[in-house]
């Protein structure tokens, strides 16, 4: 059987946690966290198992598997965040995943998480699980909230009704994780039993099963019965004679989710996310790190090495190959958390789920849905997560439509090139020249979209249905390991392929077939950079280091300007753009005029994912096909609006 | 535009503008989404308030079980529902 490797190293924590706790004879206890999206149940997860967690993949299917350890009173605690479900029906792979795991896994205690404040929908995936006999340890969530709110529950009450054990639960305050800990290590579920009560209900709803109806009414007649008997219950144990008619949530909404009102607010949000990325936080952390990266430690690795006297090719391979292939690299880190950070946060509030029903209006009409706004915006940082992050959209082909599109988004890694080719060519207009690039880049987004739509897609049914979640501020600590688990990706990219491909690109740019070669124009990335130049011959740069640099390019876009630096042998490139714009205006003015210039760059904004890009595409799709669709079609788009721009450009007189 | 159906007079739920206005469900078409809408709580019955649409008026958000949802309008249609005075 095969196991991921991923399992088996859960697995293999498993087996070590029985081992170290097998003195005291105590086996590891089971915990599988269900309930409903917006719960606050991944936010006790996070409390309960902090860093001490795992996010890996269902097998077969992309959806996250959250495993974590916990330790209580000597007693070792795993800890499995089920996928947030509104029912166990098996409609869905997540509620498949659910269900399959309860009944196959058999863990020892099911907390079924429920939003107190939301309580009568939370209650039907609690009626599923006790039609199922699923003894369930019930978590009524944000008792904060519910009292806020004026909602008076009774635990007792609910407790007695069925005869599960019910706690009442802050999931971000610590003394409630406490409790919870407690409840998980003296508990013992096989105690507890449905009651007469439940047992009646669970009757009349197997007795739809014998009736002569279709499958779509039996199922409709059970969802019907299941909502008769929370009718039931509702009355019993709540009281909400206190609540006010106008929540304060509902107060926020009419501000920021109406009418027209709300774009505006919208827009000025995400600039404000953008500020803080590219001006205020990221960017000044980023060009300190450039500093300190590849001024500093750079120059002090130079001349350590030309102390100990190690070969020349190595030290060049070190200096010149690694530390700026990596270091590039990793100057964006900042950038990108920044980025992801707010994103998160914003997330957390429940503010991105008004923004992705204020945008659907606009993005259906693009081939696309709302909640797709938010891995697109990801797209502006680095389209790795932004492709990780359509797992979240409903079908199957809004997925596929924003994995194929969210490329041609000017990421993190786009933005130099954008700016040193702008501040060279068009030192006068350079911001607006960069801003038209992102335009493109939305707009060529927004076409292909509409494309796939009415053509690969056609056939394939998309679905809306989004809940608007009270706004609440953020559980700090999951923000910021949600922030941590979607900018590592990059961290690991600098680490890995970065690392690999900058030695690659040096070695084949100082060699060739014949040995090493001072001439970079006779090693081999000249050659192959010679090879495509023809391809380029219509958009205006068929010179071999505009090929190489497009090679380069596919391997990571930062290169493109590290590779064309050392082919036109612009020496210490200088951090600062205007002074780097000047140096490679000596050298690229004779290969590039304006118009090439724009063409490049317009090639460059929308052509071939990155490596690690095209990667996380065939994770998230499981097929070769569409990596090498993806690649072909985003380069071919790009030669097309490429050679357009140039042609134009050129009958224009440019 | 009003459906009527056994004598009385009712409404599909995209055709209501106001909001603030509350109704009740009667009935779901078929539809891929009836069942999730169903799960969700929207059973023949449950009382629904109408909150707001989004620029150019679709999708639409309703109140349902003392929480909120977006639906499409091509969605809303299939839920024919009936106003209540309060």
């Amino acid at each position: 059987m095969f196991i991921s490797k991923f399992q088996f190293i859960n697995n293999l924590a498993e087996i070590l946690t029985v081992y170290i706790y097998s003195n005291t004879s105590m086996t590891t206890l089971s915990v599988a966290l269900t309930g409903n999206p917006n719960t606050g149940k991944s936010t006790i997860f996070n409390e309960l198992t902090g860093v001490r967690q795992k996010i890996g993949n269902w097998p077969g299917v992309t959806v996250d598997k959250k495993m974590g350890y916990v330790r209580h009173k000597d007693r070792a605690i795993s800890v499995v965040d089920l996928p947030g479900t509104y029912s166990i029906t098996a409609r869905s792979p997540e509620e498949q995943i659910v269900i399959d795991y309860l009944l196959q896994e058999h863990p020892d205690i099911v907390v079924d998480v429920v939003d107190a404040s939301n309580i009568e929908r939370n209650l039907f995936l609690t009626v599923q699980l006790l039609e199922k006999r699923i003894p369930i340890l019930i978590v009524l969530n944000m008792m904060d909230e519910a009292n806020r709110r004026g909602i008076k529950l009774s635990s007792n009450k609910l407790s007695r009704l069925i005869g599960m054990p019910v706690v009442e639960t802050v999931g971000r305050k610590s003394n409630s994780i406490k409790k919870l800990l407690g409840i998980f290590t003296t508990t013992v579920m096989s105690n507890y039993h449905n009651t007469d009560f439940v047992e009646e209900h669970i009757q009349k709803v197997e007795a739809i099963d014998a009736m002569a109806l279709t499958d779509e009414e039996k199922e409709a007649k059970k969802i019907e019965l299941r909502y008769a008997f929370i009718d039931e219950i509702i009355p019993q144990i709540v009281d909400f004679s206190g609540v006010a008619s106008v929540t304060t949530t509902e107060k926020i909404d009419r501000v920021l989710a109406n009418g027209f009102l709300a774009l505006p607010i919208l827009l000025l949000l995400l600039y404000s996310v953008f500020e803080l990325t590219f001006t205020w936080i990221g960017q000044p952390v980023a060009d300190f790190l450039d500093f300190a990266i590849n001024g500093w430690f750079s120059s002090q690795v130079d001349i350590f090495l030309g102390n100990v006297g190690v070969a020349p090719w190595l030290h060049s391979l070190i200096v010149n190959g690694i530390i700026a292939g990596v270091g590039s690299v990793l100057t964006f880190v900042p950038l990108i958390f920044t980025l992801f950070f707010c994103l998160s946060f914003l997330d957390g509030t429940g503010y991105m789920a008004r923004v992705a029903f204020i945008m659907d209006p606009i993005m259906r009409r693009a081939g696309l849905t709302g909640k797709g706004i938010m891995p697109l915006i990801m797209g502006f940082g680095c389209g790795v997560p932004a492709i990780m992050g359509a797992r979240a959209l409903d079908s199957e082909k809004d997925r596929m439509i924003s994995i194929l599109v969210t490329p041609f988004l000017t990421c993190g890694a786009k933005l130099p090139i954008m700016a040193l080719f702008a501040a060279i060519f068009f030192p006068n207009n350079a911001s607006n020249v960069v801003f038209s690039m992102y335009i493109i880049g939305i707009v060529v987004a927004i076409l292909m979209a509409k494309v796939l739509n009415v053509t690969t897609f056609k056939d394939k049914k998309a679905t809306f249905l989004l809940e608007l979640p009270p706004y609440r501020f953020p559980d700090m600590k999951t923000v910021f390991l949600e922030t941590w688990d979607k900018g590592k990706g990059y961290l690991v990219k600098a680490g890995t392929i970065i690392f690999a491909m900058s030695v690659l690109i040096w070695l084949m740019s100082n060699y060739n077939l014949h040995g090493s070669t001072d001439e970079m124009s006779q090693s081999f990335l000249a050659f192959l950079g010679a090879t495509i130049a023809p391809f380029f011959t219509w958009l205006g740069f068929p010179t071999w280091e505009a090929g190489a640099a497009v090679i380069t390019g596919i391997v990571a876009k930062e290169a493109v300007i590290s590779t064309m630096g050392i082919l036109y042998n612009v020496t210490n490139l200088s951090d600062d753009t205007i002074a780097a714009a000047h140096q490679m205006l000596l050298s690229l003015g004779g290969s590039f005029t304006a118009l090439s210039a724009l063409s490049f760059m317009v090639f460059t904004q929308l052509y071939s994912p990155c490596v690690t890009a095209l990667g996380t595409i065939k994770k998230e799709t499981g097929k070769w096909k569409w990596v090498a669709f993806a690649f072909s079609y985003t380069t071919f788009v790009a030669w097309f609006i490429s050679l357009l721009v140039y042609q134009v450009g050129s009958l224009l007189g440019y | 535009m009003a459906i009527v159906k056994g004598g009385k007079n009712y409404l599909t739920l995209n055709t209501i503008k106001t909001h603030g206005t509350k109704v009740k469900i009667i009935s779901l078409e078929h539809s891929d989404l009836k069942e999730r809408l169903m799960s969700m709580g929207l059973v023949p019955g449950t009382k629904i308030e109408v909150l707001r649409s989004a620029p150019m008026g679709d999708p639409m958000a309703i109140k349902v079980r003392s929480y909120n949802l977006a639906l499409r309008l091509k969605d809303a249609k299939n839920i024919l529902v009936e106003k209540i005075e309060e």
